[in-house]
């Protein structure tokens, strides 16, 4: 006997809005070229929009930098990858799920050591630093984690607080201080949330929270894994401007992972593009915005 | 149904190469003569950690109250029940000789030497290793531990050595008072059961260890076998813990591994441990 089941409703297309402007998507749910086309002509849109808003003041100085780096496992996740991020500048690495966008973040906090080449932080090539010396690396450095990666078991101000008591000799009130300061950065009332755990806060304002300790001690370079992933629309717009106030107003250096072509688009001078275990992309979004390349076309396209 | 020889994109599948048993065989020693080296690597970091800044006295006080204070429950009823059954089962057994006076050195014995610390470290195992692993194992799976390092401090000192100072130091608090209770449940059973006085019960206990001889003059032998067991177990437990928390793999699901795995594994280290120690220690300390 089989099990009655109601009819499904017809899902509502998220490409509908573009199919009436370019017709129909084809049988088989490949979407037709003009629909492809508008897609790109949206991303390029989104890509003038930011514009003025990515330009920096800096000596484009490298401050992080993959030099041929090669990573296996099980199986190889990176060979022969060479990346730079300069100095103020806000740097992107997109590509498909699973293929080790994330990995070369932690080889950058060396929470990785490459198989071969060379990981340089202002210069200085990290792979052959010991683990306390890898520490005082890492403090050049904010990571904001995919799920914010708050410490459960203290409130939104111990964690801000984390990094300073750590590294810093402050007292604390100045601790208190910096943590609002921080806070209302990111758009958050201190007052509100300070003595709250991270469970009691949404998805957008735990990610909010991770900015704020990544931030809490002042770091050259802050990356970003995912920072908009799981967010909806709203959050995630909320979140692209915040990344790109930090640029601007403390003149860090921003790399960010993400599949989120659009924020790409929108905050990044550079973008990479990893792909089958190579960065074959690696240059400006108008660039990638006007590749001819089958691969970035169907990348930007999407199926 | 024919099994399909080929993936759906007309690819051969590669016909899979069997390795040789020896090589299968020098593997699976491989990986397991790593697990060991893994494991007695973080123990050394944990314990060298003791000694060098900063000190997170904080997290260990916390963690005293978790693994000592929040177990002393399980431990009260698990010593008063062991020492009630163990005084009835033995006022069976010596009644048969008429020997029913002695069953306060029985029970002394039994709870010192063995059963107070080996009952003590399956609960402790059971209620803190799980809870151990688990918190590590979310921690490692939500990126925590990540998020440690990449703010600059070292998640073995950080998480790894306040909980195995606070095992070294709870687990034989929590033996000396399983022992008491255990001892105290015998006398229960013996005042009501079999109308022994007592003072003559208590008496009894002071003998068995009087005549289990003294090691450095003073310290009664019995009380050297049965604090150095829960040391050892302390260590046992919070390091097998704290392994395989933070060697959780695989989202929520390899936090519920990592947590059997744990009081599995320390309870069986806790058994087999306990027996090497039994068979040194009576050998060094003069007994009898």
């Amino acid at each position: 006997m089989t099990p009655k089941v109601p009819p499904v409703p017809p899902v509502p297309n998220d490409s509908s809005d573009l199919e009436r402007r370019t017709g129909p998507t084809q049988p088989g749910g490949r979407k037709t070229a003009a629909v492809r086309a508008a897609i790109r002509n949206e991303l390029a849109a989104e890509v003038a929009a930011g514009r003025e808003d990515r330009e920096v003041e800096s000596d484009h100085a490298p401050v992080a930098e993959l030099q041929n780096v090669w990573l296996a496992f099980d199986q190889p996740i990176l060979e022969d990858v060479s990346f730079i991020a300069r100095r103020g500048e806000t740097t992107a690495m997109v590509g498909e799920s699973g293929t080790g966008k994330s990995t070369t973040l932690k080889l950058l906090l060396r929470l990785l050591v490459p198989d071969r080449g060379k990981v340089l932080i202002d210069g200085e090539d990290i792979t052959t630093l010991s683990f306390d010396e890898a520490l005082k690396v890492r403090q050049k450095m904010g990571m904001v984690f995919q799920g914010a990666a708050l410490f459960d078991s203290m409130t939104i101000f111990e964690n801000v607080a984390y990094p300073l008591r750590e590294h810093t000799d402050m007292d604390e009130d100045e601790i208190e201080q910096r943590v609002r300061e921080k806070l209302q950065i990111v758009d958050l009332d201190p007052d509100q949330i300070m003595e709250q755990l991270p469970s009691e806060l949404s998805g957008g304002m735990r990610k909010r929270v991770g900015v704020a300790r990544g931030i809490a001690n002042n770091p050259e370079i802050i990356l970003y894994d995912e920072p908009t992933s799981g967010l909806d629309p709203l959050s995630t717009g909320t979140i692209a401007r915040l990344i790109m106030k930090l640029q601007r107003e403390l003149g860090v250096t921003s790399i960010v992972v993400s599949h989120d072509i659009r924020a790409v688009f929108r905050m990044a001078n550079k973008v990479a593009l990893l792909h089958d275990h190579h960065i074959p992309f690696f240059g400006t979004p108008e660039e990638m915005a006007g590749s001819e390349d089958p691969y970035i076309k169907d990348f930007l396209g999407g199926h | 149904m024919p099994i399909p020889n080929s993936t759906v994109a007309g690819t051969p599948i590669p016909p899979i190469e069997l390795s040789s048993f020896p090589t299968r065989l020098n593997d699976a020693a491989k990986s397991k003569v790593l697990v060991i080296q893994d494991y007695f690597t973080l123990a050394g970091k944990a314990l060298r950690f003791i000694f060098s800044r900063p000190f997170y006295g904080q997290d260990v006080i916390q963690q005293m109250d978790e693994i000592g204070v929040k177990s002393l429950g399980i431990v009260l009823l698990t010593g008063l029940f062991t020492g009630m059954v163990l005084a009835l089962q033995a006022s069976l057994q010596l009644k048969a000789f008429g020997a029913t006076m002695y069953v306060g050195n029985l029970v002394s014995a039994s709870m010192i030497r063995e059963l107070g610390p080996v009952l003590a470290g399956l609960m402790v195992a059971g209620r803190v290793g799980s809870g151990i692993a688990a918190e590590l194992g979310s921690m490692r799976v939500t990126e925590q531990i990540d998020a440690l390092n990449t703010l600059g401090t070292d998640p073995i000192k950080k998480l790894v050595t306040p909980r195995v100072v606070a095992a070294l130091i709870m687990l034989p608090v929590l033996t000396i008072i399983n022992d008491f209770v255990g001892i105290l449940g015998g006398n229960i059973i013996a005042t009501v059961n079999m109308g022994l006085p007592s003072a003559q019960y208590w008496r009894t206990i002071w003998e068995q260890l009087a005549t289990d001889g003294f090691a450095f003059r003073y310290i009664p032998n019995d009380f050297i076998q049965g604090l150095s067991k829960p040391l050892v177990f302390g260590a046992i437990i919070s390091i097998t813990a704290c392994y395989f928390g933070l060697g959780t793999t695989g989202g929520t699901e390899g936090v519920g591994q990592s947590t059997t795995k744990t009081v599995v594994s320390a309870s069986i280290l806790i058994l087999i441990v306990d027996y090497f120690i039994t068979q040194l220690l009576l050998s060094v300390l003069s007994y009898g």
